[in-house]
């Protein structure tokens, strides 16, 4: 994937600290923060809120300054060589607002070709090409002001790529979206980015599957800082391996926390069923059989068991300590 | 990290061409919302022009010399294009924040100047096809008449007299975008003042010395006054010489295009220093 070139983004130590409002304290959004994204990579940042994905997003797309710290996009350098870097970039962020409700779609894209300097020979033919790949096709007359929410983030989504940017930055390209749409939208990504080599993504998202899926590399990023960075299947295998189970119980004992020396977590109830369900991971898949017969030991009738693999977001949630949507740790 | 192996840009556009692109594609927003959007029609031309036709019929009935429906006309017209760059203007980078499409802005390559002109020159054209229904009126309903005059004189003046007013327009629209609110209540408190300054609806030498220092400030009041000279001769009662007065507005026109042009770069610092004005909420 690597090329000779510099690499799509690098940066090292890069910090940013904003003022507290009305005096208070200073909120540090990045802190040491040391990326490195090759050319042709599909690269995600994963975090929950707060945790400053957003801030370096910004950072690296020439809209914010960096307390201190550097960062380059293509080799060039977002303070000093501002203008070089937005040349290469292009940036969507879910649930934004853009273009004007009097514009139809085509125009609107059109728009925003011009303001990257795009041929007008070339233009015409790409927004078509966009409209096309994120099924607008039939819209493309249509005032913007007439789309629905649904089809407006796909027009959002489309606008990013009309530049035909060395480096997309996608912050939630997909928050809000459904299902069928969502996934549409993620085939274009990794089509458009396999389709030339230097061609690179930084994707922000809350979609544990969506990273999962896209991403060559992930980034944690959990209060200002990295906290892990490698493959998806890395960070899966980095984490404490084992079987996760989901027992579906009956008559377990409230505030029943570990059977047969394991811990268990309780989960979702299911008031229908008057059942329960209990979540543990085993080490040894083997030792299954043996913990189910001494849930029965102690009058616990089991109704369903189901297993599976590590997953990314068990990853997340033993780096980070919490999963994506509880929110910022307390400080 | 050095800048070796920096990657060459993908092949487009730079410099003035993208400048004009750029423009000439803000532009075009303006100039479709103005055709697909009739109802602005009432609001933006029809009811700044009743003003004139007030001042038309008072004229009228006290009898007072046909020049002064002329400046009353004049004063119509220009009301027109003074509410497009106070509020379609001034107020647009503001709104831009708000609808959260301001970053989008700061993120492309093309200059911000390309923005705001291209801001200008549709507001400029859509503004023009408003002010003709002034015009209109005062042709065919009032029947208002001008002195014989040169038809360059007053193409000159009238392009003059809107750069300045247009590039007034673009630095306010960073005043409003770094004052928010605060800018927005004090241009709609100075509203009648700036009117009464730019003496709209009657000879501006009448303010006596307060016109000679609205003129010094105020390009809608210079712009007013050079506009009815040309159309009305000695008739306008003008309040300094002509070309004097061409001048005084060209002069606008540079040190106001220079303002918009730094108080802009500041604000951009501003933003990125501070992390305002890219978040609407901020």
């Amino acid at each position: 994937m690597a090329t000779d070139r510099a690499p799509a983004v690098e940066t090292r130590a890069l910090r940013r600290v904003f003022k507290g409002a009305r005096g208070g304290a200073a909120v540090v959004a990045l802190d040491a923060v040391g990326l490195r994204i090759e050319r042709g990579e599909v690269f995600g940042l994963l975090g929950p809120n707060g945790a400053g994905k957003t801030t370096c997003i910004k950072i690296l797309n020439t809209l914010l300054y960096p307390t201190s710290g550097e960062a380059r996009v293509a080799g060039h350098d977002v303070v000093r060589e501002a203008a070089e870097v937005r040349r290469r970039i292009g940036l969507v962020s879910g649930g934004e607002n853009s273009g004007y409700g009097i514009l139809t779609v085509r125009e609107c894209l059109w728009m925003f070709s011009q303001f990257y300097g795009v041929p007008a020979a070339e233009a015409g033919p790409r927004v078509d090409r966009l409209l096309e790949a994120v099924g607008l096709s039939d819209l493309s007359r249509t005032l913007i002001n007439r789309l629905s929410t649904g089809q407006r983030q796909r027009m959002n989504f489309a606008r990013g790529f009309v530049s035909d940017p060395e480096i997309l930055f996608l912050d939630e390209p997909t928050l809000g979206m459904d299902v069928n749409a969502a996934r549409r939208l993620r085939a274009f990504v990794l089509e458009w980015v396999r389709e030339q080599p230097d061609r690179t993504v930084l994707l922000t998202t809350h979609y544990m599957a969506e990273a999962d899926e896209l991403c060559d590399r992930i980034a944690i990023i959990d209060l200002g800082r990295v906290l892990a960075c490698d493959t998806p299947s890395a960070l899966r295998r980095a984490v404490e391996g084992g079987q996760h189970v989901e027992l579906e119980v009956l008559g377990a004992p409230e505030g029943l926390a570990e059977v047969d020396g394991l811990p268990v977590a309780w989960g979702a109830p299911h008031p229908e069923r008057g059942t329960h369900t209990l979540k543990l991971r085993l080490a040894d898949g083997g030792r299954l059989p043996l913990l189910l017969r001494a849930l029965e030991a102690r009058g616990i009738t089991v109704r369903g068991v189901s297993t599976r693999e590590t997953s990314l977001e068990d990853a997340f949630i033993a780096i980070v300590g919490r999963g994506l949507e509880e929110g910022e740790a307390p400080s | 990290m050095s800048g070796m192996g920096a990657s060459p840009a993908r092949t487009r556009n730079t410099g003035p061409r993208l400048f004009l692109q750029a423009m000439a594609a803000r532009a075009y927003v303006r100039i479709m919302g103005s055709l697909r959007e009739p109802t602005w029609i009432v609001s933006d031309a029809v009811f700044p022009n009743l003003g004139m036709c007030a001042f038309v019929l008072l004229y009228r009935a006290l009898d007072a010399p046909r020049s002064y429906e002329a400046l009353a006309l004049v004063g119509g017209v220009l009301t027109t294009y003074w509410i497009n760059v106070v509020w379609g203007m001034g107020a647009q980078l503001y709104w831009e924040k708000q609808s959260g499409q301001l970053q989008l802005y700061f993120a492309a390559p093309c200059s911000r100047m390309a923005i705001l002109s291209g801001m200008a020159v549709g507001g400029l054209a859509a503004t023009m096809l408003r002010s003709l229904v002034g015009v209109a009126l005062a042709v065919w309903v009032f029947r208002i008449e001008v002195a014989p005059f040169s038809p360059w004189a007053l193409a000159g003046v009238f392009v003059l007299t809107m750069v300045a007013l247009y590039a007034m327009g673009m630095m306010l629209a960073s005043l409003f975008l770094l004052y928010g609110r605060e800018a927005w209540h004090t241009a709609n408190a100075l509203q009648e003042p700036v009117y009464f300054l730019s003496g709209l609806y009657f000879p501006i030498r009448s303010l006596g010395a307060l016109g000679v220092v609205a003129a010094g400030v105020l390009p809608l009041t210079l712009g007013t006054d050079a506009i009815r000279q040309v159309l009305l001769g000695p008739a306008a009662r003008g309040l300094l010489p002509l070309p004097l007065e061409a001048l005084a507005l060209a002069g606008f026109g540079v040190v106001f295009l220079w303002l918009a042009s730094l108080s802009l770069a500041h604000l951009e610092t501003l933003a990125k220093r501070e992390g305002r004005l890219t978040q609407r909420w901020q």
